[in-house]
């Protein structure tokens, strides 16, 4: 039997775990995932590997004590084991008084992230498709660092008032740097898909070495507020910070940027340029991600800012019973809604500005204002007159994810990015944006 | 790097923690099982040999192997609440080769005989596969068997022994006394790690590790809910090579500080400490905003450690500097070129930057690295000139030496082993200063404590840091706290206006716990020590934002 199980296996398999349980309520995760990657620096393949993880973690509780044991051997033994001691540590806990109980059986949504192309990958596709990046780089005299990793896997739920859940989803990522010979000269690309067949490594690498070429020759320009054109991979770093923000609990207790003045939180308020919207969405076809939350919580398309205004913040279990409120838990994905210009319109239309291809070393330095800190790299350019004039120096820049989004001028077509600080997968949008601030300028290539 | 998922997780519960990237490694076991003794050395020799002679037979001409057992205990609580407690152990064997000049590697947690035979095999075939896309074989710099050796970190308690009790009445009495004094908030967290190592190599190496690191911290919110404002304060505590003894909190290893200030060296009082952030949190919210400009800066040592480590410590990594994580961590501008001219000045006279692993009560500290050479202590920037790296066994020969500097490391028995930085660390001054006497020649200035906000390009050029604490210096005296502080500069005009460091007796380390490096992304543990260091004209902005 493969490490992934089907839903049929999983659901025996939890059946089976569940039978032995002799607490007042139970509740079991199943996940196993495999993931494969190569990495290559100086124009060399340096390191390749293959990972499989399986875990099946029991959570017993006797009214309000609750403990918690994990096991990754699967035989009847084992997981008969495992129930014991997550029942002995559940009779030795002090009492939780956050503890909601296992959740009744929940409707949940159809969404598809598994590819079999994907979950098919071997070590011969994974050296393929670097190898059609490295004759690239190789052919143009150009150094090349990679990464290439795809992951399968599954979880699954079920607890002991009979909540089932399963999800199986695929995933590849693959970024590059391509760096010039003299080391003037850097550009970068990140994709990420659930679907390998969308991958296509020599285009990716292409866009890396027309930025590596284009950023030879960089000038330096005054730090100061510039109007920006950040392309997704740039913009994701910053508004992912919005994202992990969203918790109404800290908002209520006064410390996050969602709290208000007089003990409020900012819900309901228009917060950012009326034409920004985040949603989640499990089936949205370009980011399909779980239907159900870690405690089996059913996901839903849900607006978290829309048209400016902030629609939703994530409620735990607990935290929505202490404030008589519908419990919401953290989404699966996050989708920014794009407009219809093109990067290309985005460049006509700007006088005097700066291409923002990518974002590095992202920091918060004031969570009141989720101010960050950060600077561009591997591709800053120039713009005059609707057109791209010479690539520029690197800049530091410190500046809000919220105020960057009031200072809106244009919004692109939303697309599938990686993060670089996080690594997940959103949606973004490239954005036009006037008054960004850059403090300092920086040598690095 | 992995500082964000490090915090989610001190606030998810089981269910989020499933799918997180989290550096808990292994299984959740009872806390009865993390002091079992695991396999005793004969067997671990036993097994060890069965790999060595498996890989040799099947050609390959170095082989090493790594029988690891790694505990983890994490506690998390907020308040009157224990969140979370992490009892985890992950126990195999990592298998490392070169067969036909390449590496090859391949770890099991079938820890049998077979199993290890197995993975011996697997490791020479993959060496053998990527032989045939290799263009240069590996330089090995030779490392002569050290034969049957044991080494442990000098515990004086073992942190495993510590009842889980005693730890949650410690945090909760932390919590209490920190709310008592005016906090809103307050998260604290214990974090244990034990790594038990036995490594074996064709070299004739058979060595025995028991390495302990312990990491006490906390957050204490000071909330204005009327102004809407609110302010953190984090422990000012270092994690470190030691054991439980750390939290004895003895007054002999107290540093007093200006302002009522206390420092603590080889022993942390957490419980002191969570009182002053409970209080000082409270003061940061109605701190002077500061005015931008040039400031004098008196660095702490809990706030230096962090510059060192991004601004001397990471640039001086050789494999950085070749450009093995060009795209991920970056390249460095400490180029071999730089280093060849013997002159390039990377600070000022007053700057001597040693690299070691052999400092006591540091998490870098072990008697010998993952590729089973023996720790030591090398200059990396001598009266301010770049004079050395920091390198593996496949890599010295670059530098034209003939012995690894000892900075092998893998974060599990999965992981295959890679450069990482040793402790990192500023020299004392000679002459006698205390941080009293630096404070009292400054005109202008602020004097800055503990780690914040940080931020430095790809090749460790320009960077901005933040810290907890900000106090003005004005014709020689503190005058207040400040708030909004961050300095940025370029590392090169940063540490050429070092112009006095305190002496030893201020002398305290700093460290990181969870250093991330690498694809997929692997943690370390490093410490950096220095003592009260004065730079000169550093440029300080104001971080207040109005939205």
């Amino acid at each position: 039997m493969s490490v992934i199980l089907t839903e049929n296996e999983a659901k025996a398999l939890l059946k089976k775990v569940l039978s032995y349980s002799k607490a007042d309520e139970c509740e079991i995760n199943l996940s196993a995932n495999i993931n494969g990657n190569i990495r290559y620096a100086r124009n060399e393949v340096s390191t390749s590997g293959a990972l499989m993880n399986q875990n099946l973690a029991v959570q017993s509780s006797f009214g309000k004590k609750v403990g918690v044991a994990t096991i990754d051997e699967f035989d009847d033994a084992s997981l008969e084991k495992v129930v014991r001691r997550s029942e002995e540590l559940a009779k030795l806990a002090p009492e939780n008084p956050e503890y909601m109980g296992v959740l009744e059986p929940q409707q949940y949504i159809n969404s598809n992230g598994y590819f079999d192309s994907t979950a098919d990958i071997n070590p011969d596709v994974r050296a393929e498709a670097v190898m059609k990046s490295l004759k690239l780089t190789r052919e143009q005299k150009l150094i090349a660092a990679g990464f290439l990793e795809d992951t399968k896997g599954y979880s699954a739920i079920m607890n002991s008032k009979g909540l089932f859940a399963y999800y199986k989803s695929t995933n590849v990522n693959y970024s590059l740097t391509v760096r010039t010979e003299d080391g003037t000269g850097s550009g970068y690309v990140i994709k990420g898909f659930s679907d390998v067949n969308k991958l296509d490594t020599a285009a990716a690498t292409n866009i890396a070495i027309q930025k590596s070429l284009g950023s030879k020759g960089a000038r330096a320009l005054e730090p100061g507020k510039y109007t920006v054109i950040l392309e997704p991979t740039a913009a994701a770093v910053l508004l992912e910070n919005i994202y992990f923000d969203m918790d109404a609990r800290s908002a209520d207790e006064g410390r996050s940027f969602f709290s208000k003045q007089g003990g409020k939180t900012k819900l309901g308020e228009k917060i950012v340029d009326e034409r920004v919207t985040f949603f989640s969405d499990p089936t949205y076809a370009d980011l399909p991600a779980s239907p159900w939350a870690g405690d089996g919580q059913a996901q839903e398309k849900r607006m978290w800012i829309e048209n400016g205004v902030v629609k939703n913040l994530a409620y735990s279990r607990f935290w929505a019973k202490e404030k008589g409120v519908k419990p919401i838990p953290f989404p699966s994905n996050m989708i920014m809604l794009g407009g219809t210009a093109t990067l290309d319109e985005m460049i006509k239309s700007t006088k005097r500005g700066i291409l923002v291809t990518k974002l590095w070393y992202i920091r918060a330095v004031d969570p009141q204002t989720l101010l960050q800190t950060g600077l561009t790299r591997d591709g800053t350019f120039y713009i005059e007159d609707g057109k791209i004039k010479y690539p520029i120096k690197n800049f530091r820049f410190n500046e809000s994810p919220i105020i960057m989004l009031n200072n809106l001028e244009m919004l692109g077509k939303t697309e599938r990015v990686v993060s670089t600080e996080s690594n997940q997968n959103y949606m973004v949008p490239p954005m036009k944006i006037r008054e960004f601030t850059f403090s300092s300028l920086s040598d690095a290539v | 790097m992995k500082r964000r998922d490090f915090i989610q997780l001190s606030g998810m519960g089981l269910g989020a923690m499933m799918g997180a990237s989290i550096p808990v490694l292994g299984n959740m076991v009872p806390v009865e099982h993390l002091l079992e003794p695991g396999a005793d050395i004969a067997t671990k020799k036993r097994l060890a040999d069965i790999a060595l002679n498996a890989t040799k037979s099947r050609g390959a001409t170095y082989t090493d192997v790594r029988i690891g057992r790694y505990l983890q205990q994490f506690i998390f609580t907020r308040e009157t609440k224990v969140q979370n407690i992490a009892n985890a152990e992950s126990y195999g064997v990592g298998i490392r080769v070169i067969a036909n000049g390449t590496w090859g590697f391949a770890a099991t947690s079938d820890v049998t005989p077979d199993g290890i035979a197995k993975c011996a095999e697997t490791a020479v075939a993959i060496a053998k596969a990527n032989a045939k896309i290799q263009k240069e074989p590996v330089i090995l710099a030779p490392q002569k068997g050290v034969g049957e050796v044991t080494w442990k970190t000098p515990i004086v308690k073992n942190a495993f022994e510590i009842p889980v009790q005693e730890k949650i009445d410690l945090l909760m009495k932390v919590n209490s006394e920190a709310m008592k004094n005016g906090a809103g908030f307050v998260t604290s967290n214990l974090f244990f790690v034990n790594e038990q190592k036995y490594f074996a190599s064709s070299d004739g190496s058979y060595i025995d590790q028991d390495v302990h690191r312990i990491w006490p911290t906390f957050t204490v919110t000071a909330v204005d809910k009327a102004a809407g404002k609110f302010k953190t304060r984090d422990a000012i505590s270092s994690p470190m090579g030691m054991g439980y003894e750390y939290l004895d909190g003895l007054a002999s290893e107290k540093i007093s500080a200006p302002n009522g200030l206390i420092g603590y060296r080889n022993s942390y009082d957490m419980v002191e400490d969570a009182i002053m952030a409970s209080k000082q949190a409270q003061q940061k919210l109605t701190a002077k905003t500061v005015p931008a400009g040039k400031y004098d800066l008196v660095l702490d040592p809990n706030h230096l450690g962090l510059t060192i480590h991004e601004s001397v410590g990471h640039p001086t990594e050789l494999d950085r500097v070749l450009g093995y994580e060009a795209n991920y961590a970056g390249t460095s501008f400490a180029t071999l070129d730089k280093w060849k001219t013997k002159s390039f000045n990377y600070g000022s006279k007053q700057v001597n930057i040693v690299a070691d692993k052999t400092q006591p009560y540091t998490l870098g500290t072990v008697g010998f690295d993952d590729e089973g050479v023996p720790c030591k202590e090398w200059d990396l920037i001598k009266d301010g000139i770049l004079v050395n790296y920091q390198a593996t066994r496949d890599q010295v020969n670059i530098l034209g030496e003939n012995a690894s500097h000892g900075c092998c490391y893998a974060d599990n028995w999965n992981s295959v082993q890679f450069q990482r930085m040793p402790n990192v660390s500023l020299r004392p001054g000679k002459e006698k200063l205390s941080v009293f006497d630096m404070i009292k020649g400054v005109e202008k200035g602020i004097y800055i404590i503990g780690r914040g906000s940080y931020s430095i390009d790809q090749q460790r050029y320009n960077f901005q840091f933040g810290g907890q604490l900000f106090y003005e210096i004005k014709n020689g005296e503190i005058v207040g706290m400040l708030d909004d502080v961050a300095y940025q500069s370029n590392t090169q005009e940063f540490w050429n206006s070092c112009v006095q460091i305190c002496d030893k007796d201020d002398y305290r380390t700093f460290g990181s716990f969870f250093d991330g490096k690498g694809q997929p992304s692997q943690v370390s543990a490093v410490s950096h020590g220095s003592a009260t260091t004065r730079f000169n004209g550093v440029n300080v902005i104001n971080t207040g934002r109005k939205i």
